[in-house]
Protein backbone atom coordinates (compact mmCIF):
# COMPACT_ATOMS: atom_id res chain seq x y z
CA UNK A 1 0.00 0.00 0.00
CA UNK A 2 1.21 3.03 -0.99
CA UNK A 3 2.08 5.59 2.01
CA UNK A 4 0.51 8.36 2.92
CA UNK A 5 3.04 11.38 2.70
CA UNK A 6 3.74 14.43 4.57
CA UNK A 7 5.38 17.15 2.57
CA UNK A 8 7.34 20.57 3.52
CA UNK A 9 6.79 23.89 2.15
CA UNK A 10 9.46 26.11 1.46
CA UNK A 11 8.78 29.67 0.39
CA UNK A 12 11.51 30.75 -1.46
CA UNK A 13 12.19 34.14 -3.16
CA UNK A 14 15.43 35.38 -5.00
CA UNK A 15 16.65 31.73 -4.54
CA UNK A 16 17.11 32.05 -1.06
CA UNK A 17 14.40 30.60 2.25
CA UNK A 18 12.15 33.45 3.35
CA UNK A 19 9.86 33.72 5.96
CA UNK A 20 7.38 36.69 6.32
CA UNK A 21 4.19 37.53 7.12
CA UNK A 22 1.49 38.29 4.57
CA UNK A 23 4.42 37.97 1.97
CA UNK A 24 6.05 41.23 3.32
CA UNK A 25 8.92 41.81 5.93
CA UNK A 26 10.69 38.68 4.44
CA UNK A 27 13.76 37.47 6.57
CA UNK A 28 16.47 35.17 4.97
CA UNK A 29 16.72 32.44 6.59
CA UNK A 30 18.97 30.10 4.45
CA UNK A 31 19.92 27.78 1.61
CA UNK A 32 16.59 25.73 -0.04
CA UNK A 33 19.36 22.43 -0.86
CA UNK A 34 20.62 22.89 2.55
CA UNK A 35 17.09 23.14 4.23
CA UNK A 36 15.46 20.81 2.11
CA UNK A 37 18.40 18.07 3.06
CA UNK A 38 17.49 18.71 6.01
CA UNK A 39 14.27 17.77 6.10
CA UNK A 40 15.35 14.90 3.78
CA UNK A 41 17.05 13.48 6.66
CA UNK A 42 14.00 13.89 9.16
CA UNK A 43 11.96 11.48 6.58
CA UNK A 44 10.09 14.46 4.47
CA UNK A 45 8.70 11.69 1.78
CA UNK A 46 9.00 15.36 -1.06
CA UNK A 47 9.14 18.81 -1.17
CA UNK A 48 7.58 21.56 -1.86
CA UNK A 49 9.62 24.88 -3.34
CA UNK A 50 6.81 27.87 -3.17
CA UNK A 51 8.96 31.33 -5.52
CA UNK A 52 6.53 33.75 -3.83
CA UNK A 53 8.33 36.48 -5.79
CA UNK A 54 7.90 34.95 -8.79
CA UNK A 55 5.31 37.06 -10.37
CA UNK A 56 7.43 40.20 -9.43
CA UNK A 57 10.86 39.15 -10.35
CA UNK A 58 12.85 36.82 -12.90
CA UNK A 59 12.41 33.46 -12.92
CA UNK A 60 16.78 33.17 -13.12
CA UNK A 61 17.54 32.38 -9.41
CA UNK A 62 14.37 30.11 -9.33
CA UNK A 63 15.58 28.25 -11.96
CA UNK A 64 19.55 27.59 -10.94
CA UNK A 65 18.00 26.75 -7.50
CA UNK A 66 15.81 23.89 -9.57
CA UNK A 67 18.79 22.63 -11.18
CA UNK A 68 20.71 22.18 -8.13
CA UNK A 69 18.18 20.54 -5.91
CA UNK A 70 17.50 17.87 -9.06
CA UNK A 71 21.35 16.81 -8.94
CA UNK A 72 21.47 17.45 -4.83
CA UNK A 73 18.09 16.40 -3.66
CA UNK A 74 17.49 12.31 -3.26
CA UNK A 75 13.47 12.81 -2.56
CA UNK A 76 11.02 14.01 -5.20
CA UNK A 77 10.31 18.06 -5.34
CA UNK A 78 7.53 20.34 -6.51
CA UNK A 79 8.18 23.70 -7.52
CA UNK A 80 5.55 26.12 -8.11
CA UNK A 81 4.31 29.77 -7.25
CA UNK A 82 3.43 32.33 -10.22
CA UNK A 83 3.63 29.84 -12.83
CA UNK A 84 2.48 32.66 -15.30
CA UNK A 85 2.24 29.62 -18.48
CA UNK A 86 3.12 27.21 -20.34
CA UNK A 87 6.23 28.13 -21.02
CA UNK A 88 7.59 29.21 -17.23
CA UNK A 89 5.81 25.13 -16.30
CA UNK A 90 7.95 23.81 -19.27
CA UNK A 91 11.38 26.09 -18.12
CA UNK A 92 10.73 24.42 -14.44
CA UNK A 93 10.55 20.79 -15.35
CA UNK A 94 13.11 21.02 -18.02
CA UNK A 95 15.37 22.31 -15.33
CA UNK A 96 15.12 19.43 -13.30
CA UNK A 97 11.90 19.80 -11.17
CA UNK A 98 10.06 16.48 -10.54
CA UNK A 99 6.36 18.52 -10.33
CA UNK A 100 5.31 21.40 -11.32
CA UNK A 101 2.95 23.29 -9.67
CA UNK A 102 0.62 25.83 -11.69
CA UNK A 103 -2.35 27.89 -10.18
CA UNK A 104 -4.27 30.71 -11.45
CA UNK A 105 -2.31 30.22 -14.72
CA UNK A 106 -3.82 26.75 -15.33
CA UNK A 107 -7.60 28.14 -14.08
CA UNK A 108 -7.37 31.07 -16.96
CA UNK A 109 -6.04 28.14 -19.70
CA UNK A 110 -6.82 24.38 -18.45
CA UNK A 111 -5.28 23.50 -21.96
CA UNK A 112 -1.73 23.55 -20.57
CA UNK A 113 -2.62 21.31 -18.67
CA UNK A 114 -2.97 19.07 -21.62
CA UNK A 115 0.03 20.24 -23.07
CA UNK A 116 2.53 19.44 -19.51
CA UNK A 117 1.18 15.90 -19.47
CA UNK A 118 1.29 15.13 -22.97
CA UNK A 119 5.18 16.31 -22.62
CA UNK A 120 6.51 14.90 -19.21
CA UNK A 121 3.76 13.32 -18.03
CA UNK A 122 0.41 13.61 -16.01
CA UNK A 123 2.69 12.61 -12.66
CA UNK A 124 4.83 16.36 -13.20
CA UNK A 125 1.76 18.21 -13.80
CA UNK A 126 0.38 19.26 -10.13
CA UNK A 127 -3.05 21.77 -10.36
CA UNK A 128 -2.51 23.81 -7.37
CA UNK A 129 -5.89 24.92 -6.21
CA UNK A 130 -6.95 27.51 -3.48
CA UNK A 131 -10.61 27.70 -2.26
CA UNK A 132 -12.88 29.69 0.44
CA UNK A 133 -15.85 28.49 1.47
CA UNK A 134 -15.96 25.68 -1.30
CA UNK A 135 -15.17 28.17 -4.23
CA UNK A 136 -12.04 28.87 -6.33
CA UNK A 137 -10.14 31.84 -5.61
CA UNK A 138 -7.08 33.15 -7.20
CA UNK A 139 -4.59 36.14 -6.08
CA UNK A 140 -3.33 34.66 -2.51
CA UNK A 141 -7.38 34.54 -2.21
CA UNK A 142 -8.33 37.85 -2.51
CA UNK A 143 -10.07 37.50 -6.37
CA UNK A 144 -13.22 34.92 -6.44
CA UNK A 145 -13.48 33.34 -9.09
CA UNK A 146 -17.09 31.31 -9.18
CA UNK A 147 -16.68 28.21 -9.56
CA UNK A 148 -16.88 25.33 -7.18
CA UNK A 149 -13.63 23.95 -6.05
CA UNK A 150 -14.96 20.27 -6.24
CA UNK A 151 -16.11 21.02 -10.26
CA UNK A 152 -12.61 22.59 -11.31
CA UNK A 153 -10.87 20.11 -9.72
CA UNK A 154 -12.61 17.29 -11.83
CA UNK A 155 -11.88 19.64 -14.40
CA UNK A 156 -8.35 19.90 -13.91
CA UNK A 157 -7.88 15.69 -13.60
CA UNK A 158 -9.85 15.57 -16.79
CA UNK A 159 -7.04 18.17 -18.41
CA UNK A 160 -4.24 16.03 -17.52
CA UNK A 161 -3.71 17.34 -13.81
CA UNK A 162 -1.68 14.35 -11.93
CA UNK A 163 -2.32 15.78 -8.16
CA UNK A 164 -4.12 18.22 -6.99
CA UNK A 165 -2.30 20.68 -3.83
CA UNK A 166 -5.60 21.95 -2.34
CA UNK A 167 -5.36 24.74 -0.28
CA UNK A 168 -7.80 25.96 2.11
CA UNK A 169 -8.06 30.09 2.38
CA UNK A 170 -10.49 29.94 5.03
CA UNK A 171 -7.71 27.35 7.19
CA UNK A 172 -4.30 28.51 5.91
CA UNK A 173 -2.64 30.07 9.23
CA UNK A 174 -5.24 29.12 11.63
CA UNK A 175 -3.31 26.46 13.11
CA UNK A 176 -6.90 24.65 13.84
CA UNK A 177 -6.55 21.77 11.03
CA UNK A 178 -7.33 21.18 7.66
CA UNK A 179 -10.77 22.08 6.18
CA UNK A 180 -11.93 18.96 6.30
CA UNK A 181 -15.40 19.30 4.11
CA UNK A 182 -13.27 20.69 1.50
CA UNK A 183 -10.78 17.72 1.67
CA UNK A 184 -13.26 15.29 1.14
CA UNK A 185 -15.51 16.72 -1.19
CA UNK A 186 -12.33 17.06 -3.61
CA UNK A 187 -10.86 13.75 -2.79
CA UNK A 188 -13.85 12.25 -3.63
CA UNK A 189 -14.87 13.74 -6.56
CA UNK A 190 -11.17 12.96 -8.40
CA UNK A 191 -9.58 9.64 -9.06
CA UNK A 192 -5.91 11.19 -8.65
CA UNK A 193 -4.14 11.86 -5.14
CA UNK A 194 -5.22 15.19 -3.45
CA UNK A 195 -2.75 17.07 -1.00
CA UNK A 196 -4.34 18.77 2.02
CA UNK A 197 -3.14 22.24 2.84
CA UNK A 198 -3.39 24.81 4.70
CA UNK A 199 -4.14 25.10 8.76
CA UNK A 200 -1.95 22.18 9.73
CA UNK A 201 -1.24 22.92 14.03
CA UNK A 202 -0.69 19.30 15.21
CA UNK A 203 -0.49 15.47 14.58
CA UNK A 204 -4.48 14.75 14.46
CA UNK A 205 -4.76 17.68 11.96
CA UNK A 206 -2.77 15.60 9.33
CA UNK A 207 -4.55 12.19 10.58
CA UNK A 208 -7.86 13.81 10.04
CA UNK A 209 -7.16 14.94 6.29
CA UNK A 210 -5.60 11.58 5.55
CA UNK A 211 -9.24 10.36 6.73
CA UNK A 212 -11.11 12.58 4.92
CA UNK A 213 -9.70 11.12 1.32
CA UNK A 214 -5.88 13.16 0.98
CA UNK A 215 -3.41 11.58 0.32
CA UNK A 216 -0.84 13.77 1.55
CA UNK A 217 -0.19 16.56 3.96
CA UNK A 218 1.62 19.89 3.30
CA UNK A 219 3.32 21.29 6.38
CA UNK A 220 4.62 24.67 6.69
CA UNK A 221 5.02 26.90 10.06
CA UNK A 222 4.43 23.60 12.27
CA UNK A 223 8.18 22.09 10.66
CA UNK A 224 9.64 25.49 10.41
CA UNK A 225 10.11 26.61 13.74
CA UNK A 226 11.59 23.07 14.58
CA UNK A 227 12.25 20.59 11.90
CA UNK A 228 12.87 17.91 14.42
CA UNK A 229 8.73 17.76 14.93
CA UNK A 230 8.56 16.37 11.33
CA UNK A 231 10.02 12.97 12.37
CA UNK A 232 7.97 13.16 15.08
CA UNK A 233 4.69 14.13 13.58
CA UNK A 234 5.93 10.87 11.58
CA UNK A 235 6.01 8.72 14.48
CA UNK A 236 2.83 9.67 15.99
CA UNK A 237 1.09 9.58 12.82
CA UNK A 238 2.40 5.67 12.61
CA UNK A 239 1.87 4.76 16.06
CA UNK A 240 -1.76 5.93 15.40
CA UNK A 241 -2.17 3.25 12.92
CA UNK A 242 -1.23 5.26 9.34
CA UNK A 243 0.79 4.01 7.00
CA UNK A 244 3.42 6.53 6.93
CA UNK A 245 7.31 5.90 6.10
CA UNK A 246 10.04 5.94 8.65
CA UNK B 1 32.85 2.80 -14.21
CA UNK B 2 31.91 4.00 -17.13
CA UNK B 3 28.03 4.27 -17.61
CA UNK B 4 26.13 5.89 -20.69
CA UNK B 5 22.29 8.07 -20.27
CA UNK B 6 20.78 7.82 -23.66
CA UNK B 7 19.59 11.00 -24.29
CA UNK B 8 16.68 10.63 -26.83
CA UNK B 9 15.99 14.56 -25.69
CA UNK B 10 13.14 13.38 -23.33
CA UNK B 11 13.68 15.37 -20.62
CA UNK B 12 16.37 16.20 -17.65
CA UNK B 13 18.77 13.76 -16.49
CA UNK B 14 20.55 15.51 -14.00
CA UNK B 15 18.80 13.71 -10.89
CA UNK B 16 19.09 10.42 -12.50
CA UNK B 17 23.17 11.49 -13.53
CA UNK B 18 24.12 12.29 -10.02
CA UNK B 19 22.70 9.61 -8.42
CA UNK B 20 25.23 7.56 -10.60
CA UNK B 21 27.75 9.84 -9.03
CA UNK B 22 26.85 9.46 -5.85
CA UNK B 23 26.80 5.98 -6.25
CA UNK B 24 30.42 5.72 -7.07
CA UNK B 25 30.68 5.85 -11.24
CA UNK B 26 31.17 8.22 -14.10
CA UNK B 27 28.00 8.86 -15.80
CA UNK B 28 27.61 10.55 -19.72
CA UNK B 29 24.89 11.61 -21.18
CA UNK B 30 24.95 10.98 -25.10
CA UNK B 31 22.99 11.21 -28.07
CA UNK B 32 25.94 8.88 -29.58
CA UNK B 33 24.85 5.35 -31.10
CA UNK B 34 28.39 4.19 -30.87
CA UNK B 35 28.68 5.18 -27.05
CA UNK B 36 25.45 3.46 -26.12
CA UNK B 37 25.95 0.30 -28.05
CA UNK B 38 29.26 -0.06 -25.96
CA UNK B 39 29.41 1.36 -22.55
CA UNK B 40 29.80 -0.97 -19.80
CA UNK B 41 26.35 -0.12 -18.52
CA UNK B 42 23.74 2.10 -20.49
CA UNK B 43 20.70 3.67 -18.61
CA UNK B 44 17.13 4.32 -20.44
CA UNK B 45 15.48 6.90 -18.03
CA UNK B 46 12.70 9.24 -18.85
CA UNK B 47 9.46 10.38 -17.74
CA UNK B 48 6.20 10.93 -20.19
CA UNK B 49 4.91 8.80 -22.61
CA UNK B 50 6.67 5.36 -24.02
CA UNK B 51 5.62 6.46 -27.50
CA UNK B 52 7.34 10.06 -26.83
CA UNK B 53 10.00 8.29 -25.85
CA UNK B 54 9.99 5.47 -28.70
CA UNK B 55 10.37 8.28 -31.11
CA UNK B 56 12.87 10.09 -29.64
CA UNK B 57 15.07 7.13 -29.20
CA UNK B 58 14.12 6.20 -32.79
CA UNK B 59 15.04 9.77 -33.74
CA UNK B 60 18.80 9.55 -32.72
CA UNK B 61 19.28 6.29 -33.71
CA UNK B 62 19.66 4.97 -29.99
CA UNK B 63 17.02 2.02 -30.65
CA UNK B 64 19.33 -0.16 -32.39
CA UNK B 65 22.44 1.08 -30.68
CA UNK B 66 19.89 -0.51 -27.31
CA UNK B 67 19.00 -3.44 -29.52
CA UNK B 68 22.23 -4.44 -30.89
CA UNK B 69 23.63 -3.94 -26.56
CA UNK B 70 20.95 -6.16 -25.60
CA UNK B 71 21.76 -8.88 -28.43
CA UNK B 72 25.38 -8.52 -27.37
CA UNK B 73 24.19 -9.21 -23.80
CA UNK B 74 25.50 -5.84 -22.16
CA UNK B 75 23.75 -4.39 -19.45
CA UNK B 76 20.99 -2.34 -19.94
CA UNK B 77 19.08 -0.14 -16.90
CA UNK B 78 15.42 1.03 -17.59
CA UNK B 79 13.93 3.38 -14.97
CA UNK B 80 10.27 4.05 -15.25
CA UNK B 81 9.73 4.96 -18.69
CA UNK B 82 12.85 3.71 -19.70
CA UNK B 83 11.45 0.09 -18.02
CA UNK B 84 8.27 0.58 -20.01
CA UNK B 85 9.82 1.41 -23.49
CA UNK B 86 11.51 -1.87 -22.80
CA UNK B 87 7.89 -3.81 -23.83
CA UNK B 88 6.25 -4.46 -26.84
CA UNK B 89 2.96 -2.38 -26.72
CA UNK B 90 1.46 0.38 -24.85
CA UNK B 91 -1.82 1.05 -23.54
CA UNK B 92 -0.62 4.81 -23.92
CA UNK B 93 -0.12 4.47 -27.63
CA UNK B 94 2.78 3.56 -29.16
CA UNK B 95 5.85 0.38 -29.18
CA UNK B 96 8.50 -0.26 -27.48
CA UNK B 97 11.43 -1.86 -28.05
CA UNK B 98 10.13 -5.28 -27.53
CA UNK B 99 13.29 -7.00 -25.41
CA UNK B 100 10.55 -7.91 -22.89
CA UNK B 101 7.48 -9.84 -23.73
CA UNK B 102 4.17 -8.41 -22.43
CA UNK B 103 2.19 -5.42 -22.46
CA UNK B 104 2.30 -2.06 -21.05
CA UNK B 105 -1.07 -1.19 -19.09
CA UNK B 106 -2.73 1.09 -17.49
CA UNK B 107 -2.87 0.60 -13.62
CA UNK B 108 -6.70 -0.03 -11.93
CA UNK B 109 -6.34 1.28 -8.75
CA UNK B 110 -8.50 3.61 -7.05
CA UNK B 111 -5.94 6.44 -6.93
CA UNK B 112 -3.76 6.95 -10.48
CA UNK B 113 -1.19 7.74 -11.02
CA UNK B 114 0.51 5.54 -8.23
CA UNK B 115 2.38 8.49 -6.78
CA UNK B 116 4.69 8.01 -3.47
CA UNK B 117 6.52 5.42 -1.28
CA UNK B 118 5.77 2.36 -1.30
CA UNK B 119 7.78 -1.14 0.42
CA UNK B 120 8.72 -3.43 -1.69
CA UNK B 121 8.21 -7.25 -2.12
CA UNK B 122 11.20 -9.01 -3.39
CA UNK B 123 9.87 -12.36 -5.07
CA UNK B 124 12.90 -13.41 -6.80
CA UNK B 125 15.90 -12.79 -5.04
CA UNK B 126 19.10 -11.28 -6.87
CA UNK B 127 22.08 -9.23 -6.93
CA UNK B 128 19.75 -6.36 -8.24
CA UNK B 129 17.40 -6.63 -5.14
CA UNK B 130 20.00 -7.72 -2.24
CA UNK B 131 18.86 -5.66 0.93
CA UNK B 132 15.82 -4.16 -0.65
CA UNK B 133 13.04 -6.48 0.40
CA UNK B 134 10.62 -4.27 2.63
CA UNK B 135 12.28 -1.28 1.54
CA UNK B 136 9.94 2.02 0.45
CA UNK B 137 11.07 3.45 -2.84
CA UNK B 138 9.11 6.15 -4.59
CA UNK B 139 6.91 5.60 -7.53
CA UNK B 140 5.00 7.66 -9.69
CA UNK B 141 3.54 6.33 -12.63
CA UNK B 142 0.18 5.58 -14.44
CA UNK B 143 1.29 2.73 -16.55
CA UNK B 144 3.13 -0.39 -15.59
CA UNK B 145 4.36 -3.29 -17.46
CA UNK B 146 2.94 -6.67 -17.62
CA UNK B 147 5.71 -9.79 -18.16
CA UNK B 148 4.39 -12.50 -19.76
CA UNK B 149 7.51 -14.59 -19.43
CA UNK B 150 7.96 -16.69 -16.23
CA UNK B 151 10.69 -15.26 -13.98
CA UNK B 152 11.37 -11.76 -14.98
CA UNK B 153 9.52 -10.18 -12.37
CA UNK B 154 11.47 -9.91 -9.38
CA UNK B 155 10.01 -7.11 -7.11
CA UNK B 156 6.69 -5.68 -6.81
CA UNK B 157 4.39 -3.52 -4.84
CA UNK B 158 0.71 -3.53 -3.89
CA UNK B 159 -1.24 -0.57 -5.23
CA UNK B 160 -5.10 -2.34 -5.00
CA UNK B 161 -3.45 -4.95 -6.49
CA UNK B 162 -0.06 -6.32 -7.50
CA UNK B 163 2.00 -3.69 -9.82
CA UNK B 164 5.52 -4.50 -11.14
CA UNK B 165 8.32 -2.82 -8.90
CA UNK B 166 11.52 -4.65 -11.36
CA UNK B 167 12.73 -6.97 -13.79
CA UNK B 168 15.20 -8.54 -14.67
CA UNK B 169 15.88 -11.03 -17.62
CA UNK B 170 19.70 -11.85 -18.49
CA UNK B 171 21.33 -8.83 -19.18
CA UNK B 172 18.14 -6.29 -19.25
CA UNK B 173 16.74 -5.14 -15.91
CA UNK B 174 14.08 -2.06 -15.24
CA UNK B 175 12.71 -0.45 -12.17
CA UNK B 176 9.03 0.96 -12.48
CA UNK B 177 10.08 3.11 -9.15
CA UNK B 178 12.66 6.46 -9.65
CA UNK B 179 15.82 4.97 -7.42
CA UNK B 180 17.27 8.80 -8.09
CA UNK B 181 14.11 10.16 -5.90
CA UNK B 182 14.20 7.26 -3.17
CA UNK B 183 16.42 8.26 -0.81
CA UNK B 184 19.16 5.66 0.82
CA UNK B 185 16.91 2.55 -0.46
CA UNK B 186 17.32 3.73 -3.90
CA UNK B 187 21.09 4.78 -3.47
CA UNK B 188 21.42 1.49 -2.37
CA UNK B 189 19.52 0.04 -5.70
CA UNK B 190 21.91 1.81 -7.92
CA UNK B 191 24.87 0.34 -6.16
CA UNK B 192 23.32 -3.06 -7.00
CA UNK B 193 22.74 -2.36 -9.92
CA UNK B 194 26.59 -1.48 -10.93
CA UNK B 195 27.85 -4.69 -9.12
CA UNK B 196 25.42 -6.55 -11.23
CA UNK B 197 26.34 -4.73 -14.51
CA UNK B 198 30.28 -5.68 -13.78
CA UNK B 199 29.29 -9.19 -13.96
CA UNK B 200 26.62 -9.50 -15.84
Amino acid sequence: MVKKRVIPCLDVAGGRVVKGVRFEHLRDVGDPIELATRYSELAADELVFLDITATLEDRGPTLDLVERAAGELTIPFTVGGGVSGLADARALLRAGADKVAVNRAAFEDPAMLTALADEFGSQAVVCALDARGGEVVTHAGRNPRGREAVDWAQEAVARGAGEILLTSIDADGTRAGYDLPLTGAVSAAVAVPVIASGGAGETRHLADAFAAGAEAALVASIVHERPERLRELKAELREAGWPVRS
Amino acid sequence: MRVVLADYGGGNLRSVSSALVRAGCEPIVSTDGAEVREAPLAVIAGVGHVESAARGLADHGLDDAILERAAAQRPVLGICVGMQLLCDESEEGGRGLGLLAGPVRRLRARRVPHMGWNALEVVHPSTLFDGLDGLDVYFAHSYAVEPTAPGVIVAQVDHDGVVTAAVEQGALAGVQFHPERSGPAGARLLANVLRWSRSA
